[in-house]
């Protein structure tokens, strides 16, 4: 076992260990490093002391007691954020200086030639961020007594580290697709904007003081992190590497892939739906199977909230219901009747949205999105129970009666999200990113074209039409 | 040992290489000839099973390329285009990275690269980091790396560019010390002299296709037409006073030279030389006329007019 392990992860080693010899080599990774090692810890320590004095005056020390971790995690994560340029000239600065292809016409895998690459961008920067973190810690013991306990400390040396490594499988899913370091930094954006973001959101808790919701995000870094791992490993290819030398996009080829997958060879509209069904009951019983749980649980969600976040009785006029049954759901789009088109644009609007953000996150921000109205209407079924209604009623009333097309719309659409964002992370035999990523926008398109634009006009119509009516008639209004 | 049946790949609708087959046995070297962009680079990167071919299939070492990617590349010695040394690292360090890429032990990858840096002259170099090396010291260095761990295949892209005349010599030695331990080799070359001094066999491509290949006097043959010969004199002679014998054809006349085809030279050459003497001429020589193998690609190249890329 542990011959087989040092086989396997002894080449992968022996890359790591040549590039962390060349960054200590290399004084333009090794300066700031050093700088936000020892000189920035020190200038927070600095500022901590000083705006604790500075709130005691007018006594708010909750404000210095919040900034102090606060701190302790941006220390930590300053010299991380070297690990993207690292990455980046790791992968795509190889690939442009062309020393990429002697490695990879040697014996090492793909795997292997990627785990060693990962772990050489993220190990420097990472002993970095935690001498910062210890000089940090040391000074403001000195200074203020303070240390963090273990809990903290675990959730910021944790998130630390798997933003190392998000960024630098990040980096790696972008030198994939570029042949240049300019390229790269170009495109980096996309790492670093959700990274600020991040770093933005971790803040506000870090200040809101609920130190527990850390743990959520270190959860949801792992999952990304895992998802952009594994799309790493299935783009960090050679065929990938070194099949194209310019960064064009050939749109005649990538009209000819996508149209051939889009028609499957269907001379009629029959056949053509016949492909389509075809397609949905081979390959996407199981992400629509997700999505279905993925709505329960939303529904599940929603009821929670519901005790969270308490509607007045006062909202819930059920007597009422020329004056407006449940005031103030048309602002948050829940229930409003203001047209087949708008309802339907409105909806297509959202799926399209859904889709945009699934297509940058695997698929896992588009079905969070969609689970969203399930949500709505979970909170809503136990809402009402307060008011004496019934939950099944107002799922029978409200709900169903359009959500018998609507909700098989939102699981197909859901569906085809995962599928698309899922092509990223998968290694596809035979094909490049390009062409697979062509082939899933083409059965997205299938899918949405053929059924779920068809069952959301359906559900429109239904919407405007029939379920006021039922609401109605079941309320005796 | 390299076997290629109908090699091809395919670039999105672009066939960079189309239906090749090659065939080289250990202790021999083939030049893959070519211009810029024709296939090369993409063939060599198929046989080092770094980019799968779209069609058909080849063995390097009696492995196949797609299933057997890892001991393909494990018998395989490549000088890429594009050297990429690392450029902070001293010469020893580097080729004990590879030596350890490459699974040698300590003791084999530290003679072996002493042995290398020694045949190219890079010893007192060992020491200093790659960035300062001259481009043929570079050159030398890379192409320690391919031989690093005693391939029995080689792929060598331009293995002499930008060395210096004997620096130049050194490698093409090597070469043929490798050709001579029975290893296989193809050049990628735009060096046609070099080529013809080195190659058992030249194949050259265009647009991905082979348009000729065989050995170099049989492409001469096949190409140029018949072999011609040239006769020398000490001074210039007047034409008319030239015969040849029967079965001989002058096809080009000089002041004091002239070239002739004969399809029986062995019975015809020496008739003509003893009727030149026997006339009186001062003859210097007689020989095969020389034919470059820079003519047989220009003829080639020729034959086989440029079209449109190939789209799938």
């Amino acid at each position: 076992m542990l011959k087989l392990f040092r086989q396997n992860l002894g080449p992968a080693l022996v890359i790591t260990r040549r590039e962390v010899r060349d960054q200590f080599r290399d004084w333009r990774i090794l300066f700031p490093i050093l700088m936000l090692t020892l000189f920035f810890p020190a200038l927070m320590n600095f500022t901590a002391e000083r705006a604790l004095r500075f709130v005691e005056n007018f006594g708010a020390p909750v404000i210095g007691e919040r900034l102090i971790p606060f701190l302790l995690m941006i220390v930590g994560f300053f010299p991380v954020s070297v690990s993207l340029v690292i990455a980046l000239e790791s992968f795509v600065g190889e690939k442009e200086r062309h020393s990429i292809e002697p490695l990879l016409s040697s014996p090492l895998s793909d795997w292997q030639l990627y785990l060693g690459k990962l772990l050489a961008a993220v190990l420097t920067p990472l002993m970095a961020s935690y001498l910062g973190i210890a000089v940090y810690m040391v000074g403001v013991y000195r200074k203020l007594g303070w240390l963090p306990d273990s809990v903290l400390l675990s959730q910021i040396l944790l998130l630390t580290s798997v933003q190392a490594v998000l960024m630098v499988s990040g980096a790696v899913v972008i030198s994939s697709q570029t042949t240049s370091v300019r390229a790269a930094n170009l495109l980096a954006s996309f790492i670093i904007i959700p990274m600020a973001l991040l770093i933005q959101g971790e803040s506000i808790v870090m200040f809101w003081g609920r130190y527990q919701i850390l743990w959520w995000a270190i959860a949801g870094l792992v999952v990304v992190t895992s998802l952009l791992v594994r799309a790493g490993v299935a783009h960090f290819s050679r065929e990938e590497l070194l099949g194209k030398e310019l960064d064009s996009l050939n749109f005649r080829w990538g009209w000819q892939v996508f149209i051939q997958k889009f028609s499957d060879g269907a001379h009629s509209l029959l056949g053509w739906y016949r492909q389509v069904f075809s397609l949905v009951s081979r390959e996407m019983v199981i992400p629509s199977i997700l999505v279905g749980l993925v709505l329960v649980a939303g529904i599940w969600v929603g009821t929670t909230q519901a005790k969270v976040f308490v509607l007045p009785p006062e909202l819930m006029q059920l007597d009422s219901l020329e004056g407006g049954a449940f005031q103030g759901t048309d602002v948050i789009r829940f229930y409003s009747v203001t047209g087949v088109g708008s309802v339907w644009l409105h909806n297509i609007r959202a799926i399209v949205l859904a889709s945009l953000l699934g297509l940058f996150s695997f698929g896992v921000l588009g079905v969070i999105i969609l689970m969203l109205p399930l949500a709505l209407v979970g909170y809503f079924m136990a809402s009402l129970t307060t008011v004496g209604m019934s939950p099944a009623l107002f799922f029978g009333s409200f709900v169903l009666p359009h959500g018998i097309l609507e909700i098989p719309a939102i699981i197909l659409a859901g569906g085809a999200i995962l599928r698309l964002g899922a092509t990223l992370a998968t290694p596809s035999h035979g094909q490049t990113v390009g062409e697979a990523l062509l082939n899933s926008l083409a059965d997205w398109f299938r899918v949405m074209i053929g059924l779920v634009l068809p069952l959301l006009l359906g559900a429109a119509i239904l919407e405007v039409y029939l379920t006021p009516r039922i609401v109605t008639m079941v309320l005796g209004g | 040992m390299i076997i290629t049946d109908d090699l091809s790949k395919n670039f999105d609708s672009f066939w960079a290489v189309d239906g090749v087959n090659l065939r080289v046995m250990p202790g021999e070297v083939l030049a893959l000839l070519g211009p810029n962009g024709a296939g090369k680079t993409t063939t060599v990167r198929m046989l080092t099973s770094v980019l799968k071919p779209s069609r058909g299939q080849a063995q390097v070492a009696g492995f196949d390329v797609v299933h057997d990617a890892q001991k393909v590349r494990a018998s395989v010695g490549v000088l890429t285009e594009q050297h990429g040394l690392y450029g902070r690292m001293p010469a020893n360090e580097y080729l004990d990275f590879f030596g350890q890429v490459y699974g040698m032990d300590f003791q084999t990858r530290r003679a072996r690269s002493a042995r290398l840096l020694s045949d190219f002259g890079l010893v007192m170099d060992a020491h200093r980091k790659i960035g300062e090396y001259s481009k043929g010291m570079r050159q030398k260095l890379a192409l320690a790396r391919a031989m690093l761990h005693d391939p029995p295949v080689l792929l060598l892209d331009e293995p002499t560019s930008a060395m210096d005349p004997e620096s130049a010599r050194l490698v093409r030695d090597s070469i043929r010390e490798l050709r001579s331990a029975r290893r296989s080799i193809v050049i990628c070359t735009h060096n046609l002299a070099e080529a013809e001094e080195l190659a058992d066999h030249i194949a050259i491509i265009r647009q991905g296709v082979i348009i000729a290949s065989g050995v170099t006097a049989e492409l001469k043959r096949t190409l140029l037409g018949p072999v011609e010969y040239e006769v020398r004199f000490g001074a210039p002679l007047p034409a008319e006073t030239i015969s040849v014998p029967a079965g001989t054809h002058i096809v080009e006349l000089g002041a004091d030279w002239f070239r002739f085809s004969t399809i029986k030279p062995s019975e015809t050459n020496p008739i003509l030389l003893r009727q030149l003497l026997d006339q009186g001429f001062a003859v210097v020589s007689l020989r095969e006329a020389p034919r470059s193998l820079e003519q047989v690609y220009l003829q080639a190249m020729s034959q086989v007019p440029e079209v449109e890329p190939a789209y799938a």
